[in-house]
């Protein structure tokens, strides 16, 4: 084939490793691999999320946590990055950009994303040591270090920024003051009211506030110790953060001859005055604003990305712009005009007793602004209204005050409907409501599952599911039925639902996944990653001592018996039953984490360790030197049977759960389920191991044990519902091995225990298990035939060399002297 | 196509029985990495074994199905010849060209520029 080489690449530079940089470049890098990539960044680090530096600043993320582009990401994308490195002069003429240090390196293109900086209130004594601003992470190691030393600290500036700082300070424990120039804190998105809300729980937060004050000096000698206002009074600060506004960077811009205002000049296609240049992110100014928060930035930034990739985008308009504090306790919102004026008609909301305030500004009878504060949860709703001025209706007031009075009480969810076409239903995979309404209307999607395949919506966490089917239902009206959805076949390669597979794989005697694909007639020959391992499991299940499992058709994870990381290294976690292990145990673990210098050992939500990072190739020897058996941490399976201290050593123990979930997990080890399972034994009700979100959680008490099913700690939290009480350990096991077969044999393969007790009903259950003896010691009969055909994963691995050289090792390619 | 030209490497990655059909395995050479599958039917394939998801990932471990893959970290579908990830995601992924020779696979890796 061809082994032309690849003509040079274009030549992208990015001046400023910031949020709108980098973001434009993953935009960029989603649309085209056209460019040879070129990063150049003041700050020595990555590009990080500067948003969360109040977060850091609070001690509530470190620094690694809101880092959102780390370097093995530059790598791999083959961006050379440039860190620490200023840009200070752009050569127009020859494009060249030169840094700091003299280097110049030639650009085809060029995009200029230098941020901004804080604004210094040009009082004397600005300069003073211990006077700083809050923009970067280096500013954020200033305050904390200045917190060890200094007592008292002040904020010129009450706007977010300074509120956020004000809390980080007070977090640390400096006494610290706001210093705002108006009465009211946030004037320009708050009004009187909420912002009154605002300073009276802010200061209940610790935050002392002088209000109206003009800073005229800071005062003190090298280092600031204080502030004098215009009235004469002073304040003491032996630290002072500038948050009183910002300025766009531009100063690479102005040194380089391109057009700047207050920003960097760019029109509706992010260019500046310089061919081939192009600026975005809060150094631009675009039709004579300039922003400084992050969602017009990405959208400036999606306009460049394809500008850049020759895609001839839609021409950036300008946004609208709504803002959130990010102060735990404190919710509040505001979005377009907050100030009401004689032309608005105003919907008001204050409830004192609440703590909630909700204003909601008409013009001409259209939303053209309002403000939360408590209870934001309407905000994204709002946004979108305000941004599209709509119009006020009945229904809309209905939804955001009620229809029943004063309260919020009577009010109706805002659903679906309300929502605009761009907004997004899926977080996880950007999907917004217009594409799937569209898709439901032009290309006949019928089902959620459709829906998934064409558009990735509802494929992540899952989150969405309930709005994907409200839109279905909104859109298809009465001609929408879930049930018959469900009968839309298990995934796009069949129209047969999971009873009929079953049903087919039994009668007929199917015995591999390629013979029940190709007798059920499946539309793509050999399936796909839904539907092999669910016939994969289902075959397993119904022939458990003559299938063999299918491990072409197993996810990555059940093949390998260790979980895929992100980086494609694996994790292992050993069974450690009963979450009980001992000093030898212990020690063996960590000469082994040692040896193979695992990236890290963490002590799991499911009472064991797991050694994470490991190298695909080291697996078979990891488990051999451990000698320990697989702990299933990857699979749908029997996971881990949690345990309290129970009577053997604790004061209110009346069962030993240690022992009973020691003998549980023992049993039913192994186990494949149609999606994992997980279990609990407690000594007593006080329910220590959270037997009440377990699949199967059992409670100790004085007569005997109490058995709850269903329950999950997971996406959708759901307390377990009891099932029955039993006397007996030996009745125990029964139920337990009854309903473990039962789930085993009517639940659709990826169900978990939650959700298919409430589609069969807690009822159907119980009649099957405890009241049918009979057909309970059926189920227990079938289940001990299925886990007699099992063995141990890892040790099969570290036994059978072909397997393990297959499935385990790379292939060391050697050339040939062709 | 002969294995004389000059602008590619020819990997020998060994016997053709060490590759389980309908399974992918991973081929070093250097610092490249090769995700090779043996597709039910007997074709070959060679993909730079590295996803276009920005997050990165590795294909080697994939579900198979015809000719495409189901990614291993993020169930993206990938054609296995063009290596062109299928709607709703989109992206490419390097292919090399693999075949087998007197009971040896080989697969041709162009010399980067
Ligand atoms: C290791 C562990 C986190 C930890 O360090 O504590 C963990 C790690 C993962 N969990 Fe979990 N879960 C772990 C305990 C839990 C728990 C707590 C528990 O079991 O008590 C829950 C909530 C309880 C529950 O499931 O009801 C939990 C609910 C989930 C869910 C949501 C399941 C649901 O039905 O809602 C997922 C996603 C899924 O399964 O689709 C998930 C998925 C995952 C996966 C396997 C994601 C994946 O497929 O790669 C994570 C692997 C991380 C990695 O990179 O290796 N994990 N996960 C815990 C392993 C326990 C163990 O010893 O086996
Ligand atoms: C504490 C804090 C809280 C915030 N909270 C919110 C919030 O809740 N919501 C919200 O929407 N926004 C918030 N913002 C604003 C948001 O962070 C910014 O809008 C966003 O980061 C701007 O992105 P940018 O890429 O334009 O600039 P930046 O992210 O500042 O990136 C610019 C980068 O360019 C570098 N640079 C500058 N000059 C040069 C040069 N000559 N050569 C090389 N590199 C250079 C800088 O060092 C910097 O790293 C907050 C900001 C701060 C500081
Ligand atoms: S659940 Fe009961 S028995 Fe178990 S540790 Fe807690 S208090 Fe003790
Ligand atoms: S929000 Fe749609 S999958 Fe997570």
């Amino acid at each position: 084939m061809s082994g032309n080489e690849a003509p040079k690449r274009p030549k992208l530079i990015l001046a400023g490793n910031g949020m709108a940089g980098v973001g434009t470049l993953e935009q960029i890098l989603k649309l085209t691999g056209a460019y040879d990539i070129t990063v150049y960044g003041a700050e020595p680090h990555p590009n990080y999320n500067r948003i969360q530096l109040s977060y850091v600043l609070e001690g509530s993320k470190t620094f690694d946590e809101i880092v959102l582009n780390d370097r093995d990401w530059y790598r791999e994308h083959g961006i050379r990055l440039h860190t620490g490195t200023k840009v200070t002069r752009i050569d127009t003429e020859s494009k060249k950009v030169i840094t700091e240090t003299g280097d110049a390196e030639s650009y085809d293109k060029l995009i200029i994303a230098t941020g901004s900086k804080p604004f210094f209130l040009p009082v004397p004594g600005h300069d003073k040591n211990g006077v700083i601003g809050f923009r970067d992470i280096a500013d954020c190691e200033t305050m904390i270090a200045a917190s060890r030393t200094k007592k008292k600290a002040a904020v010129i500036g009450g706007g977010l920024l300074g509120l956020e700082a004000a809390k980080g300070l007070v977090q640390l424990g400096m006494e610290t003051t706001v210093v705002h120039l108006f009465e009211s804190l946030m004037e320009r998105q708050l009004d009187e009211v909420s912002a009154g809300m605002l300073k009276a729980e802010l200061e209940r937060q610790g935050i002392q506030f002088a209000m109206g004050k003009k800073t005229v000096e800071l005062t003190g000698g090298a280092e600031v110790e204080g502030l004098r206002f215009e009235d004469g009074t002073e304040l003491p600060a032996d630290l002072v953060v500038m948050a009183a506004g910002i300025v766009p960077n531009t100063d690479v811009a102005k040194a380089s001859g391109i057009d700047c205002r207050r920003g960097i000049v760019v029109d509706d296609y992010m260019r500046t005055s310089a061919p081939d240049v192009y600026a975005v992110g809060e150094c631009c100014e675009h039709r004579g604003v300039c922003y400084g928060l992050v969602a017009p930035l990405f959208e400036q930034g999606g306009v460049l990305a394809h500008e850049i990739a020759g895609l001839d985008p839609a021409p950036y308009m300008g946004s609208s712009v709504a803002t959130k504090l990010k102060i735990s306790g404190v919710d509040v919102f505001s979005g377009g005009v907050y100030a009401e004026t004689a032309e608005h008609r105003v919907l008001r909301n204050h409830d004192d007793w609440r703590g909630t305030y909700k204003k909601v500004l008409l013009k001409d009878g259209r939303i053209v602004g309002a403000v939360l504060y408590g209870d934001v949860t309407d905000s994204s709703v709002l946004t979108r209204l305000v941004r599209d001025q709509a119009v006020m209706t009945d229904e809309l007031y209905g939804q955001l005050f009620g229809r029943g009075g004063c309260c919020s009480e009577g009010k109706a969810s805002i659903g679906v409907e309300a929502m605009a076409d761009d907004e997004i239903v899926c977080g996880c995979n950007g999907v917004a409501k217009g594409t799937i309404v569209q898709g439901i209307r032009e290309q006949g999607w019928s089902t959620v599952e459709q829906i998934k395949v064409c558009t990735g919506a509802t494929r992540s966490c899952g989150g969405c599911k309930p709005m994907v089917e409200q839109l279905l239902q909104l859109t298809l009206g009465d001609s929408y039925d879930g049930t018959a959805a469900a009968k839309a076949g298990i995934c796009g390669c069949t129209s047969l639902s999971r009873d009929e597979i079953v049903a087919s794989i039994q009668e007929m005697g199917l015995a591999s996944v390629r013979e029940v694909m190709n007798v059920l007639g499946w539309s793509q020959p050999e399936g796909c990653s839904k539907c092999r391992p669910a016939i994969n499991y289902y075959l397993g299940m119904l022939r458990p001592l003559e299938h063999r499992d299918e491990k072409d058709s197993r996810f990555v994870n059940e093949r390998l018996h260790a979980n895929i990381q992100k980086d494609s290294t694996f994790s292992v976690i050993p069974r450690m039953y009963g979450g009980v292990t001992s000093p030898e145990e212990l020690r063996k673990i960590a000469d082994i984490a040692d040896k193979y210098a695992v990236k890290m050992v963490k002590v799991t939500g499911g009472q064991r360790l797991d050694l994470l990072g490991v190298k695909k190739e080291d697996l078979p020897s990891i488990w051999a030197d451990l000698g320990m058996p697989s702990g299933y941490g990857y699979a749908k399976a029997l996971r881990t049977v949690k345990t309290c201290v129970g009577s053997r050593f604790c004061r209110f123990g009346t069962q030993d759960s240690i022992a009973m979930g020691i003998d549980l997990e023992r049993r039913f080890e192994r186990l494949w389920m149609p999606a994992k399972f997980k279990m609990a034994v407690n000594g007593c009700p006080r329910n220590c191991a959270e037997s009440g979100i377990k699949d199967l959680g059992i409670i100790g008490n004085d007569g005997g044990w109490e058995v709850f099913v269903g329950g999950n700690g997971g996406i959708k939290l759901r307390a377990g519902d009891s099932l029955c009480k039993v006397k007996t350990d030996e009745e125990l096991v029964l139920i337990c091995s009854g309903f473990i077969q039962y789930y085993r044999e009517t639940a659709n393969y990826g169900e978990r225990t939650s959700e298919w007790v409430e589609r069969i009903g807690l009822e159907t259950i119980r009649q099957a298990i405890v009241e049918d003896k009979d057909n309970c010691a059926a189920l227990a009969a079938r289940v001990e035939q299925a886990l007699a055909a099992l063995h141990d994963p890892w040790q099969e691995a570290v036994e059978n060399g072909e397997l393990r050289r297959q499935l385990y090792e790379p292939v060391q390619a050697g050339a040939t002297n062709e | 196509m002969n294995g004389t030209n000059s602008s590619a490497i020819m990997l020998d990655a060994g016997k053709p029985d060490e590759y389980p059909i309908g399974l992918g395995r991973e081929v070093r050479a250097g610092s490249l990495s090769v995700a090779v599958f043996r597709a039910s039917g007997g074709r070959w394939y060679a993909l730079e074994n590295k996803t276009p998801h920005a997050k990165g990932g590795s294909l080697a471990e994939a579900i198979v199905s015809g000719d495409y893959l189901y990614c291993p970290v993020r169930d993206l579908k990938i054609a296995l010849g063009s290596g062109e990830v299928q709607a709703p995601d989109t992206g490419q992924v390097r292919t090399f060209d693999i075949r087998v020779e007197d009971n040896r696979v080989r697969i041709s890796i162009p010399k980067q520029s």
